[in-house]
């Protein structure tokens, strides 16, 4: 941001001109999450038990584990952007807003790391128990 | 610099008489924000446990099906239910239907309510079910 020209004291200043690509992704991933979530809330529902064997039998299987990752998936994905949004509208500081996106990022990265590869260890573990 | 008071400003919070459909734009927010931190976490340590073997899910499992687990678990229904409910009244606003006055007010307070309805019965039934 410049002091002269009149571009050059608003450049810098604006939207960065994604704004509608994040609220497209944020419906994207909410239409995945939705039919995800139902899948998951029924199946829980309907598992025998929850105990360790019963959830590694079901987590096992191909079509509960590729839905499972693909959960994860999605639901960090809409939860990266939309913690995004609230922090770009509540964190006023610069440097500070820049640290959270940061850590936010570090954070849901590791998060759909961890819970994919507990997911397919489970798979391809597959059920000796 | 000296502030332009004569200097006119959009209307904010303060200025709206308070309605159902701001409460449920900060419910979607709020939920989606404990959605985004507690389950996210709750979500990764479940799947995690499960992967690291019996007594690792089995504490995991413990400590959800205690008291403070199944509060937890049900204030986190009640977030992802409203959320949901949110997120659907978003998809219909998002292509222009729903603004009428009676219609918008309506349906916000539907989704405010419903969905925190709908986790009670939820757990009155897995309650119900396990005792």
């Amino acid at each position: 941001m410049g002091t002269g020209t009149g571009v050059g004291r608003v450049r810098g200043l604006g939207p960065a001109g994604h704004g509608a690509k994040n609220w497209f992704h944020e419906r994207i991933s909410g239409v995945a999450n939705f039919a995800l979530f139902i899948w998951l809330l029924v199946s829980l529902l309907t598992l025998p038990s929850i105990d360790h064997a019963s959830v590694l039998a079901w987590l096992s299987s191909p079509l509960t584990a590729v839905p499972m990752i693909l959960f994860v998936l999605t639901t960090f994905w809409h939860s990266h952007l939309g913690m995004t949004v609230i922090i770009e509208d509540y964190v006023h500081d610069e440097g500070l807003k820049f640290g959270s996106l940061i850590l936010l990022g570090f954070f849901n990265f590791a998060g759909a790391a961890l819970a994919s590869f507990a997911v397919l260890q489970i798979a391809f573990r597959g059920t000796v128990s | 610099m000296q502030k332009n008071r004569a200097r006119p400003l959009s209307p904010h919070l303060s200025i709206w008489r308070w309605g159902p459909h701001m409460a449920m734009s900060i419910a979607n927010r709020v939920t989606g924000g404990a959605l985004s931190t507690v389950a996210a976490v709750a979500l990764v340590w479940w799947l995690v446990a499960a992967a690291s073997g019996p007594e690792a899910y089995d504490s995991f499992r413990d400590l959800a099906t205690s008291w403070f687990g199944v509060l937890v678990g049900f204030g986190l229904t009640v977030a992802m239910f409203t959320h949901t409910a949110g997120g659907l009244r978003h998809y219909v606003l998002d292509i222009g239907a729903g603004y009428e006055l009676r219609t918008n007010k309506n349906w916000a307070w539907v989704s405010l309510f419903a969905p925190t309805a709908v986790a009670v019965l939820l757990w009155a039934y897995i309650l119900l079910r396990n005792a």
